[in-house]
């Protein structure tokens, strides 16, 4: 029962970091059709920026900041520089644009920082709370993730639904030439909302490395577990996706648990798998229309 | 000077013969052998012959390199039919590979099999597998079967760790490595052997995949990659045609696996990773996507370009894993450049010079 108790407990905590990466995903999604491929790798790139700040004596939360900026930077220049361009050649050009940034950016992180595991600081403790002798499961680093990414959902909430700024955003997305007649500078949202993935992809490479450590390939699963669950959710949904992560993040805990944590990995293919013969246009999606 | 102006002829003359070749002419050897098939498997004897005899004055090492591209010759061929003639798109044909290989391993250790039966049976395996693997695919678009085998990918080599007894987990499994029939003399070296067997087994694949592009089934193909609506309106039934595919392109790639299994004498989890899903990707593009001389380009790339990275990292004492990584980095920036700004890869880019020195280049371009 205990051990029922704690795998729950680390994968609603892991779930959390996959909704960040699947939110990253939905955001790009929604305002450019493409499924960012190197949304983990961009995430594991700004991870090694924030490791090497603090190997420099830079405070944990001050480099956590600088590589959220430098991610915001990145994802800027990808969107400007490639995606744009690929976007003007068939669907398929944009993966594998995609992709290529991806292999690029690793293979970069094991030129510059090396190829071998490395540790990343994780400022709170990965070990449990204890009140009164019992283990309540949950460590500080836990709450932190929780804390975390309840700010990011929330401001990221707050800029969609109640700024100028964001309706412009979601206009673009929705009605681009519409929005361009209105004078809405249709290009610019999609390079600051690839810009804001990438942010939120900064977060969850930091809070991920901790526990999967930081290596050039580490977001490599991630970034199959987010996508996993940004498809429970529809792709465009950023709830849809948090569910979703949450989900993915529980079931291969306790198929990790009870199964063996080698079969993680085909567990998440099987999910996804399933998910899109059942229903493809994800559980949470409020499009009837078939995408796939 | 003159060393340029004699090979500018050299590439005239030959340009020229091809074009009389192509115009069919007198000397034309599609007018002495009018069958296709024929014609193809007359030219795919001379080359194993010339190969064959070619290869005995070829070092070991230089065999052993030669036997590595074949592997990849195959897989991105696997992964040119499904992408180039279909166009549904996969990252992970690493997997695929892998299927093949661990079937290859499995038969040569459980069986007294000859080699020749259990590549065959190792490719029949994969596309069986391919196939229901392809009911999935043929259902889903762009994007989403990107993931879908993305994860296959991720997958797969997991499944060997977790299953030690039959898979031989991290380890994984040792393989004999063929050792030459005795008629072919003392001489002839295992690499040797290995070399003669890839370009068979290449010739092989290559006639079969120029006859199934040419026929009915690879016209099914190319209308359902231009238009689903259209084929669907023609009486093509998109997702038949679409599982074929997918098999046939699995069964490569199985192939190639068997073959990197034979070449390495080893099959294990971490040859198979999600990386070698995108290099395949990564030498498909760069060799040029749905042509068949792209495929031998794109594998040249895969075996050479890393071990160029390893001489240059020691030229300059660099550490060894960053050789890895350096020829990453160069597939990857080498996959954006060649999407952005030359579509065809190596393929298209020789098709536009040798265009370009006949003075049909237009012609040619648009036909790609």
């Amino acid at each position: 029962m205990t051990k029922l108790i704690t795998l729950l407990l680390i994968g609603a905590s892991n779930g959390l970091i996959y909704a960040v990466v699947a939110i990253g995903l939905v955001l790009i999604w929604r305002s450019t059709r493409v499924v960012n491929f190197a949304q983990a790798a961009m995430a594991m790139f700004s991870t090694y920026i924030a490791a090497s700040l603090i190997d420099r004596k830079v405070p944990y939360f001050l480099a956590f900041i600088l590589a959220i900026v430098f991610a915001f930077i990145m994802g800027s220049v990808i969107e400007r520089t490639l995606m744009r361009q690929a976007a003007k050649g068939t669907p398929i050009s944009s993966v594998i644009v995609a992709v290529g940034v991806l292999i690029t950016l690793e293979a970069l992180a094991g030129v510059i920082w090396g190829a071998n595991l490395r540790n990343f600081p994780s400022h709170f403790s990965l070990v449990e709370i204890k009140t009164g002798g019992v283990k309540l499961g949950i460590s500080p680093f836990d709450i932190y993730i929780f804390v975390a990414v309840l700010v990011l959902l929330l401001a990221l909430v707050y800029l969609f639904q109640y700024t100028k700024l964001g309706m412009m955003m979601r206009a673009s997305a929705f009605a681009p030439e519409v929005s361009r007649l209105l004078g809405i500078r249709v290009g610019r949202m999609l390079t600051l909302g690839w810009a804001l993935a990438s942010a939120a992809g900064a977060v969850a490479g930091m809070l991920a490395a901790p526990r999967v450590f930081l290596f050039p390939n580490n977001m490599d699963a991630v970034l199959v577990f987010a996508f996993t669950a940004a498809i429970i959710g529809g792709l465009d949904s950023p709830v849809g996706a948090l569910i979703g992560a949450l989900v993915m993040g529980i079931s291969l805990s306790l198929i990790g648990g009870y199964l063996g944590s080698d079969l993680e990995n085909p567990g998440a293919f099987v999910i996804l798998v399933v998910v899109l013969m059942a229903r493809p246009q994800g559980i949470f999606s409020s499009i009837a229309e078939r995408r796939v | 000077m003159g060393v340029e102006e004699i090979d500018l002829k050299a590439e005239e003359t030959k340009v020229k013969k091809e074009t009389l070749i192509e115009g069919g002419s007198k000397l034309s050897l599609k007018r002495l052998i009018p069958v296709p098939i024929l014609r193809n498997l007359l030219l795919a004897i001379v080359a194993v012959v010339i190969f064959f005899f070619l290869s005995g004055h070829l070092s070991a090492y230089r065999n052993y390199q030669l036997s590595q591209v074949g592997p990849y010759v195959l897989a991105i061929l696997g992964l040119s039919v499904l992408i180039g003639q279909n166009g549904q798109i996969s990252i992970g044909h690493g997997a695929l590979m892998a299927i093949g290989a661990w079937s290859l391993a499995l038969l040569q250790i459980h069986t007294k099999l000859p080699l020749g039966v259990i590549l065959l049976l190792a490719t029949l395996i994969t596309t069986a597998i391919g196939g229901v693997l392809g009911l999935v695919a043929a259902r889903l678009r762009g994007p989403y079967l990107a993931g879908a085998t993305l994860a296959l990918a991720l997958g797969v080599p997991d499944i060997a760790t977790r299953y030690r007894s039959l898979f031989g987990g991290y380890q994984g499994l040792q393989i004999n490595p063929p050792s030459p029939p005795a008629f072919l003399g003392a001489n002839f070296t295992p690499q040797q052997y290995l070399a003669v067997i890839d370009v068979i087994v290449i010739v092989i694949a290559f006639i079969f995949v120029a006859n199934l592009v040419n026929s009915r089934i690879g016209r099914d193909m190319r209308a359902v990659r231009d238009d689903e609506i259209a084929a669907r309106l023609a009486g093509i039934s998109v997702q038949r045609t679409q599982v074929f595919t997918f098999a046939i392109s699995s069964g490569l790639a199985g192939l190639g696996g068997g073959l990197l299994a034979l070449v390495a004498s080893n099959v294990s989890p971490g040859a198979f990773s999600v990386t070698l899903s995108i290099s395949l990707l990564s030498g498909l593009v760069i060799g040029g996507i749905g042509t068949m001389a792209g495929a031998l380009w794109g594998a040249a790339v895969m075996v050479y370009v890393p071990q160029w990275a390893t001489t240059l990292t020691e030229k300059f004492n660099m550490n060894q894993g960053i050789a890895a990584n350096i020829a990453l980095a160069i597939y990857g920036i080498l996959l954006i450049v060649i999407v952005l700004a030359a579509p065809g890869g190596i393929q298209g880019i020789l098709m536009r010079l040798k265009g370009l020195i006949s003075g049909r280049g237009r012609q040619r371009a648009t036909k790609g």
